[in-house]
């Protein structure tokens, strides 16, 4: 790409010396910023790095402390909120999309034009007309009646990437727009960012995925601790070098040789079906071994997860666990028989996200909180969070604080918890990183590494090529519900996995 | 409070309903502020007589209340609380009349209460399978209970009350242990027996966990379902409870009898913190919520005026502390960071 080359021109946005303090928390300490026109750029830094304050302060939702010079192609910009900063052609599109659900495409994508600005008729056909014009212009097809709740994850980013570009916008913030999307739909987000930049309008996107950012951005812009660290061009960039830069740290990165022990496997499969989801599935898993289990969206393998776990039982075949077979009614059965889930959508299903931490962690064991009479210990309750919030060294304020207070990385430390605690032979993480910082990620691993060592069986969903091939001893590759290749990451390239997955 | 002291209260604690949030506190001025003014309006407010009239009345509600409350934490309603407490008190009433009338026995009066709170965990068993197993919201389904037992308790009564009962019945509802109003008694009993629930028990742990997040619960191995029904079965079982109560106190049964209690129910578990989305929601700010309507109602009428302006006040009471709550959280913490830091 030559977006670089365009940096003789007047720049579209140029920050100096923002800083930000919120209380005791100095979110944002002198920085500096800058974005070209038509650029894509990218922003990137752990949770609490300052990432989503400094969008906010461009967007006009926080003022920046006095000092800071602001300018929006070559003027300067005086205070700003959230409407003028819309006016001027800046736009963000925030992870939740900030959609209405059961509003249509059309109504959805010309909110702002026709509803939101105007509070008179709505005009449906200039709304439909303009929708429609936007929709080809991104090259997507989109049925413009259908409520936004019947669409993909994906296809809602496009309805709220429309709706920015219908606002005029100059200048899209993009907050972690692939933290749910398949590799294929990861593709065709790309390829609309593309689009946008040839057009000229300016991309800003924040990711979590390393390879992604190298891939489609012009240059980087590094934040650590509300600090600038540094703008660089992608170019020449690696993976690693961007980790060290974004945490500060080194990270040595290895693939394992195998941690498996002899004995009895703990998980065995044997032809396990379930109609429409996954077919003729047989693995086994020994004591201390990390099986990892890739494939693209939709290859079925949160649904083998849920069937192990007991929330669906499958058609045919069986499980095993320790050489006995399973018979699981629900995943209460599969919970005391040892097996753990962490699921994917830790939001919504991992943790209950407004109730206390402590809570969070003892949910899965409050038979063994029981006290005299049968009834719960408040003490045992305080004694079993304290004790795992201190083994995995979590980072909580209160254990009485709602969980969601905390980082995606605590969560998912507190995730760990609450299955850990239930002491399990087999432990299923699926999808364990999403929306987890890169540094928190390896804190993570350390911990899955160190239960294998223990002899605990880790079946490792993910289809992040890298996370199975660094972390797994053997990797199974999924593919329309079935099981097609195994990998030994010690014997092969990563780049090979990658192109036999998702090549 | 350093965090050696906050660890020491947790351990030794987990009676949280009884120790005073910041919620109580205001709420415990909202009361000593009405007091001072009813004293103030007139001097027939602090006496005796008023508090004897408060405590016979606020455990009818008040038990209604902690039935109402169970529900709305789970997530869900039971908008059939009043005609479940009706069709309860029917059971006793029809049973009584069976066994003698105002003539039956200790053994008859025993016979029908354990009837009564039968007929209302089997109205509970029914709504929290429906709830349960089907998915319709518990609006839907308790509002089809709630018509279902009107109906069936006009058409077996044929409108009519039933009257009559022995006096040891009628000592429930009427009469004093220890210079205490039996009700009142009743009602303690019941606040005891559901922070004791809600605080010290799986299932108490479920409801709060369910009322925030159902599927996640599931997830954890939470049986959601089983809890769902216990949740409508308790529910059930405090109108039968009620239901009792009112009996004894009116010494007879109609149904349609409370029915004006429905939404009070909503109204004071809200004013008392309940979080209308479920999940949240402790004992004690509740029955304070209570006491304030009820004190409210008692010197209202005191003064003479309508019975419709204490309801009126009621609602208003509501409005104003939602206007007062939006306006601490937007300014009032604010205030104490600025004030603090």
């Amino acid at each position: 790409m030559d977006d670089t080359a365009r940096s003789g021109d007047t720049l579209l946005l140029k920050l100096e010396h923002v800083s930000k303090r919120f209380g005791g928390v100095q979110a944002l300490d002198d920085v500096a910023f800058e974005v070209h026109p038509g650029e894509v750029l990218c922003l990137a830094g752990e949770n609490g790095s300052g990432k989503s304050t400094l969008i906010k302060t461009i967007s006009g939702v926080h003022q920046p402390d006095p000092g800071a010079v602001m300018e929006w192609r070559g003027e300067t910009l005086g205070s700003m909120d959230p409407a003028s900063a819309r006016g001027i052609g800046i736009q963000v599109i925030w992870q939740d999309l900030a959609l209405f659900p059961h509003m249509s495409v059309a109504e959805n994508i010309a909110f702002e034009r026709n509803l939101g600005a105007r509070p008179t008729v709505v005009d449906y056909a200039t709304m439909r007309r303009e929708a429609d014009a936007i929709l080809s212009r991104l090259g997507v097809e989109i049925d413009l009646d259908a409520p936004v709740s019947s669409l993909s994850i994906a296809r809602r980013q496009l309805v709220a990437i429309a709706r920015a570009l219908v606002a005029d916008a100059a200048l899209i913030f993009m907050d972690e727009p692939t933290a749910s999307l398949s590799r294929a739909e990861t593709e065709a987000l790309i390829d609309i960012v593309r689009r946008l930049s040839y057009e000229g309008i300016a991309v800003v996107f924040v990711s979590h995925r390393l390879a992604e950012v190298l891939d489609i951005c012009s240059r980087v812009t590094v934040l650590r601790d509300g600090k600038l660290v540094g703008t660089y061009p992608t170019e020449g960039m690696t993976q690693t070098r961007l980790t060290e830069l974004m945490t500060g740290a080194t990270f040595d990165y290895e693939t394992h040789t195998s941690r498996a022990t002899d004995g009895t496997p703990i998980l065995e499969t044997e032809r396990l079906g379930r109609a429409g989801e996954y077919e003729d599935v047989s693995l086994s898993i020994a004591p201390g071994e990390i099986v990892g289990l890739t494939g693209r969206l939709g290859s079925g393998r949160t649904e083998l997860a849920l069937s192990i776990f007991g929330m669906t039982p499958p058609d045919r075949g069986r499980i095993l666990l320790e050489g006995r077979p399973l018979r699981l009614g629900s995943n209460r059965d599969a919970i005391d028989a040892g097996i753990a889930y962490v699921s994917e959508d830790r939001l919504s299903l991992g943790l209950v996200q407004d109730q206390p931490i402590e809570d969070n962690v003892v949910v899965t064991v409050l038979d063994r909180l029981l006290g005299s009479a049968g009834l719960l210990s408040p003490a045992r309750k305080a004694e079993v969070a304290d004790d795992w919030i201190a083994r995995l060294k979590v980072k909580i304020g209160q254990p009485s604080d709602a969980v969601s207070t905390l980082s995606g990385g605590n969560q998912q430390r507190i995730v760990l918890a609450k299955w850990l605690a239930t002491r399990p032979k087999l432990l299923i993480l699926d999808s364990p990183t999403v929306g987890v910082d890169v540094g928190a990620r390896a804190g993570i691993f350390d911990i899955v590494d160190g239960l294998a060592r223990e002899g605990m069986a880790i079946l490792l969903i993910s289809d992040e090529t890298p996370e199975v091939y660094f972390n797994a001893d053997r990797v199974l590759h999924m593919r329309d519900g079935r099981i097609v290749e195994t990998f030994r990451p010690d014997a092969m390239a990563l780049d090979d996995m990658e192109a036999a997955v998702h090549g | 409070m350093s965090n050696v002291q906050l660890d020491a209260t947790r351990r030794s604690g987990g009676w949280t309903a009884l120790r005073p949030s910041g919620e109580s506190l205001a709420l415990l001025a909202v009361l000593a502020l009405l007091v001072v003014l009813f004293s103030a309006l007139t001097d027939r407010f602090l006496t005796g007589a008023t508090f004897a009239s408060i405590a016979f009345q606020l455990p009818e509600l008040g038990l209604l209340t902690l039935a109402m409350m169970i529900p709305l934490l789970s997530g869900g309603l039971n908008l059939a609380v009043t005609f479940s407490a009706n069709l309860s008190g029917l059971v006793l009433a029809w049973t009584l009349t069976w066994l003698g009338g105002a003539d039956a026995g200790l053994g008859a009066m025993i016979l029908g209460m354990a009837l009564a709170i039968l007929a209302g965990a089997a109205i509970g068993w029914v709504l929290g399978m429906v709830v349960a197993y089907t998915g319709a919201h518990p609006i839907l389904a308790s509002l089809a209970m709630m018509i279902f037992l009107r109906g069936l308790g006009e058409f077996l009564t044929r409108g009519a009350s039933i009257s009559g009962f022995p006096p040891a019945l009628i000592a429930i509802g009427q009469g004093t242990f220890l210079g205490i109003p039996a009700p009142l008694l009743v009602f303690l009993g019941a606040i005891g027996v559901w922070a004791l629930i809600l605080n010290r028990t799986r299932l108490g742990f479920t409801i709060y966990m369910l009322g925030s997040n159902p599927d996640a619960s599931r997830y954890s191995g939470v049986n959601t379902r089983r809890a769902l029904v216990m949740v409508y079965l308790l529910s059930s079982v405090m109108c039968a409870v009620a239901g009792i109560v009112m009996a004894a106190r009116f010494n007879s049964v109609r149904v349609g009898h409370g029915e004006a209690y429905l939404l009070i129910t909503v109204l004071a578990c809200f004013l008392g913190r309940v979080d209308p989305f479920g999940g949240f929601g402790r004992i004690a700010p509740v029955v304070l919520a209570l006491v304030i309507l009820q004190v409210i109602g008692s010197g209202l009428n005191l003064l003479g005026t309508n019975q419709h302006l204490a309801t009126a006040l009621w609602g208003g009471i509501l409005i104003v502390v939602m206007g007062l709550r939006y306006l601490w959280g937007r300014y009032g913490q604010a205030l104490f960071r600025s004030v603090s830091s």
